[in-house]
């Protein structure tokens, strides 16, 4: 029962650093992005539409990672791995 | 009695809820982490669908497409997607490939079907399902790690394919081998090898990975923060007889709103990088010094 209880609470944790960190990076990320891209465009406006384009490919980039961080983050939430092997254990012992 | 029961079977928890929007269509049970019997069902008939749907109606617009005359309708809709896609592929992809742009259309357009099904309402197609008597359905491809990692691995196979035609199978190979830690003398050549396989080869199984898992991560939490909104009325416009209850159907309209609206941008981005990227990663492979 303890033994449950400490997994699932030490998963929730987990999933809430896993989404705080991804959200940390991205944003400063995004901040620095940004803030070249107005910077770019301000200038050089005729640019402004291809640097937009560069900018949201970029984007894309610097959020994939945070994004699989809350697909698994997701994955542990739902259907935590973690707690199969504690019931096999938990029923054969 | 049969109504009871029925009341008591019709209001299910939040996480029997989210659950059963999460539960795929299969044949069976998978028996540990990877069992390649497992079919998806859903996946499986949405893809194909969608497949149908894009290809038959850009030939049907390419068939019917009058070279002289003002394009109307479908048909000037069609040239504005293969107009956007020939731009995009020019400005990364400056060898010759036949094959480039018709791939590039066909990522962008099935996986922006894929990802447009996540603005569907959350229940609208599991209940017709339900009504045929399928217990679970999933209708967002894209939302099925299997589907992107199948798109992401035959961009992979192409990129070792062209690499070895454009570059030839010594050439492959050196390029894993030779950079980026150069050498004249050959015996310092071999000793460096270890160092470049391992600083090639990380980043080159890097990209079928992030391309597929980006995808899905994005497409995976957007459907759902929309379950997550779907909850706030769970037990339908029974809750009307309280505040809580109005505010929960309140707030379901509003956030609902508010995040669809933000969700076109994200499916037409994801589609828009997965197409990019497969360009810009398929144009290295085309490079050779």
């Amino acid at each position: 029962m303890e033994a449950f209880a400490t997994v699932q609470g030490m998963t929730v944790l987990a999933v809430g650093i896993i989404f705080g960190l991804g959200a940390l990076g991205t944003a400063i990320g995004f901040g620095i992005l940004g803030g070249r891209f107005l910077e770019g465009a301000a200038r050089q406006p005729e640019l402004t539409p291809m640097l937009q384009t560069k900018m949201f490919i970029v984007a894309a980039l610097v959020d994939a990672v945070a994004m699989i961080g809350i697909g698994f983050a997701l994955f542990f939430t739902f259907a935590n791995p973690f707690l199969g092997p504690l019931a096999q254990t938990a029923a054969g012992g | 009695m049969a109504a009871l029961e029925h009341a008591a079977e019709e209001a299910p928890t939040a996480g029997e809820y989210i659950l059963h929007h999460l539960t795929f269509l299969k044949n069976h049970e998978p028996k540990g982490i990877v069992d390649f019997s497992v079919v998806h069902w859903d996946s499986v008939f949405f893809s194909v669908l969608l497949a149908v749907l894009f290809a038959g109606s850009f030939w049907l617009a390419a068939r019917k497409a009058s070279a002289t005359g003002v394009p109307k309708g479908f048909q000037s809709f069609v040239e504005l997607i293969i107009d956007f896609i020939d731009t995009t592929v020019k400005e990364s992809f400056t060898h010759h490939s036949k094959v480039i742009a018709p791939l590039a259309l066909t990522i962008f357009m099935w996986v922006f079907l894929f990802n447009f099904m996540d603005l569907l309402p959350v229940d609208l197609l599991p209940k017709v399902a339900h009504w045929f008597g399928v217990e679970h359905l999933k209708s967002v491809p894209s939302t099925d790690v299997n589907v992107t990692f199948g798109m992401s691995l035959t961009v992979f196979i192409l990129i070792i394919f062209y690499s070895i035609k454009m570059k030839g199978l010594g050439g492959f190979v050196s390029e894993f081998t030779m950079q980026p830690f150069a050498a004249k003398n050959p015996v310092v050549k071999v000793l460096l090898i270890p160092a470049n396989l391992v600083l090639e080869i990380v980043p080159f199984l890097a990209r079928p990975i992030s391309l597929s898992l980006r995808l899905f991560g994005n497409l995976f939490a957007g459907e759902m923060i929309f379950l997550l909104i779907a909850l706030l009325t769970l037990n339908g416009l029974s809750g009307l007889t309280g505040v809580g209850g109005w505010i929960g159907v309140f707030g379901h309209i509003v956030l609902g709103l508010v995040w669809a609206i933000f969700h076109i941008l994200v499916i037409t981005l994801q589609a828009f990088i997965f197409m990019v990227l497969t360009i810009i990663y398929l144009a290295m492979a085309h490079e050779h010094h």
